[in-house]
């Protein structure tokens, strides 16, 4: 065969294709030899054209599969794709003869396994939280007692039954259901559609504006929910002005509508419970306010009056106000005219009194009594008590005088005869009685010489005898040994008022 | 006594119902002038009227929103869901 190639020849009979021909032929064979498949890949880039087309690559880890869905393909896809998102698309492979180049027109987009689905979900959990739409400051209060209540779900089937029949039970309110699918590839924008829609709706309009939705549906599988874990639906909700309950699913079923909704309720019936109060609870609280504020009214009245009677009471009356007060001022006037005369009465006597004793006669008789006593004292004024006292002391002196006289006469006396007295006794006692029994006192000038030796050294010696000394010697001078015969005259000089006194004295030659 | 002063009418039900507790409150406790207490009352009666009323509008109206293609809504149909 190669030989044959290798060797052309002109007139061969192996057709000729134009590079059109060729490429619509591929383009056939390629549309006709494998019909609608399903591929399953990771999505790569994605790029939407503006003419609404969106062109992407589906890859795994060796070929890449350009994609595309045409606009009015878009809104049909359950799962729009995102680069990274494991997915199975369904469509029919085709080519691109302009180019040569062939792809695939894809219809639906599925996620491709749940561990695909929660990656998906936790990436967008993680971005809107980034965007804060989570945060609790967002979170509007639902009201106590909404008039209309919005309800987004499926008209027909369990959910809406439930909700209305709890809502029945505790409190009937008008209730706007706005129909969606809850499952498929149109539950999403029909979800959102319908918070946008409600939102829109102005209040008292033709169609009432509610003032809570309640976004419900039922428990399935997360493929069934999925269409609450959309971006799109998400983000109506996080958007809506009306305060949103999100009731999807059951407990444990937790969708991306439930973060951002105001409340979430674990179904669609506590959905109705958190939206409105007992209404019978509410007729009897409002029963008891009623009663309680009669109550209070009544009582607040009561209570004043009582307290006015009290008061009343207490109060004394005016004319015991004014008998006190008029009493005293009776007595008081009464006494008033009374007290002017007696104070009158009172000073005129005082100034009697006191006027009586001014008269010039007493005065006459202070100046004459004062007269007669100076008269008196003056004639008591003499010179003979002075005289009588002189007499008296003239008398005493000259008494004193004879005692005086008498007493020294006495004195001399007793002295005398002490003098004498003692004179004898000197005599007896004297050496002068020896001397004339024949003794002598030899003398040495004053000295008395007692001894022969004492007598050799000595000057001339006197001799006293009992009749007079003898001078040896010298003999001369008998005056001086007259003189040395008597040395007490020394203290003969005697004043008399001493003599009583001082006996000690030797009497001299008195 | 509300310094608002909300007519009546206007309020929501729990507004209403707020201030009828409010009122009742104020009144109990027995510290409110006579002429103020008077006034109060009539308010609370006014309230409670007002509460009542509200509690007895509750009537059931269930209606369904229909769409044009376009998924804009055009009206409503009753809806019997059962």
């Amino acid at each position: 065969m190669s030989d044959l190639i290798d060797d052309p020849a002109p007139g061969q009979n192996a057709p000729e294709f134009t590079v059109s021909e060729i490429s619509g032929e591929v383009k056939r064979t390629l549309e006709s030899t494998f019909g609608r498949i399903r591929v399953r890949g990771e999505v790569g880039r994605v790029f939407k054209a503006r003419s609404g087309h969106l062109y992407y690559d589906v890859k795994d880890d060796r070929s890449v599969l350009a994609c595309t869905t045409w606009k009015g393909q878009v809104a049909g896809l359950s799962v729009v794709p995102e680069e990274g998102l494991e997915v199975v698309v369904t469509g029919r492979l085709t080519a691109f003869g302009a180019q040569s180049k062939y792809n695939m027109n894809v219809e639906e987009v599925a996620v491709a396994g749940q561990g695909a689905l929660m990656a998906l979900l936790e990436k967008r959990k993680k971005q809107l939280e980034a965007e804060g739409l989570f945060a609790p400051e967002r979170k509007k209060p639902l009201p106590y007692l909404p008039q209309i209540i919005g309800v987004v779900t499926s008209p027909s089937g369990a959910v809406i039954r439930d909700i209305l029949h709890r809502l029945r039970d505790r409190f009937p309110r008008k209730v706007l259901v706005w129909p969606v699918a809850v499952q498929g590839s149109n539950c999403a924008p029909e979800v959102a559609r319908a918070i946008e829609g409600f939102n829109r709706l102005t209040p008292g309009g033709a169609l009432p504006r509610p003032d809570l939705i309640i976004v419900a549906r039922g428990g399935g599988s997360i493929e069934d929910l999925w269409g609450f874990n959309e971006e799109s639906v998400a983000r109506a909700a996080a958007a809506s002005d009306i305060p949103l309950i999100s009731a999807v699913g059951h407990e444990t079923d937790t969708t991306l509508i439930d973060f951002v909704s105001d409340r979430r309720a674990p179904t669609p019936t506590a959905a109705a419970e958190l939206a409105v109060p007992v209404r019978l609870d509410l007729l009897a609280w409002s029963e008891n306010q009623g009663a309680r504020l009669a109550r209070a009214a009544g009582q607040a009245v009561q209570q004043r009056r009582q307290r006015l009677n009290d008061l009343s009471r207490a109060l004394p009356r005016p004319e015991t106000l004014l008998e006190t007060p008029r009493q005293r001022l009776d007595q008081a006037s009464d006494g008033l005219p009374r007290a002017l005369t007696s104070v009158v009465q009172r000073r005129r006597v005082q100034l009697s009194e006191a006027s009586a004793a001014l008269r010039p006669s007493t005065l006459r008789q202070l100046v004459e009594g004062r007269k007669d006593r100076l008269r008196n004292l003056s004639s008591r004024l003499t010179l003979r008590p002075i005289q009588q006292d002189m007499q008296r002391q003239k008398e005493r002196i000259a008494q004193l005088g004879q005692r005086l006289d008498a007493v020294q006469r006495q004195r001399l006396e007793r002295q005398r005869q002490q003098l004498s007295a003692a004179g004898r006794q000197l005599e007896i006692l004297s050496y002068k009685a020896t001397l004339a029994r024949g003794y002598a006192v030899v003398r040495a000038g004053d000295m008395v010489v007692t001894t022969r030796s004492a007598a050799q050294q000595a000057g001339p010696l006197q001799i006293e005898f009992s009749d007079g000394r003898l001078d040896l010697g010298a003999a001369l001078a008998p005056a001086a040994a007259m003189g040395a015969a008597d040395p007490k005259p020394k203290s003969k000089p005697r004043t008399k008022p001493k003599t009583g006194l001082d006996e000690g004295g030797q009497g001299s030659l008195f | 006594m509300s310094e608002t002063q909300t007519p009546v009418e206007e309020m929501s039900f729990e507004q209403a119902m707020a201030e009828l507790e409010r009122a009742v409150d104020q009144l109990e406790r027995g510290d409110v002038a006579l002429d103020d207490s008077i006034a109060l009352y009539e308010r609370g009666a006014a309230l409670k009227k007002r509460c009542e009323d509200e509690l007895k509008r509750a009537e059931e109206k269930v209606a369904a929103i229909t769409l044009d293609a376009s998924g804009t809504p055009t009206g409503t149909q009753p809806l019997d869901a059962g």
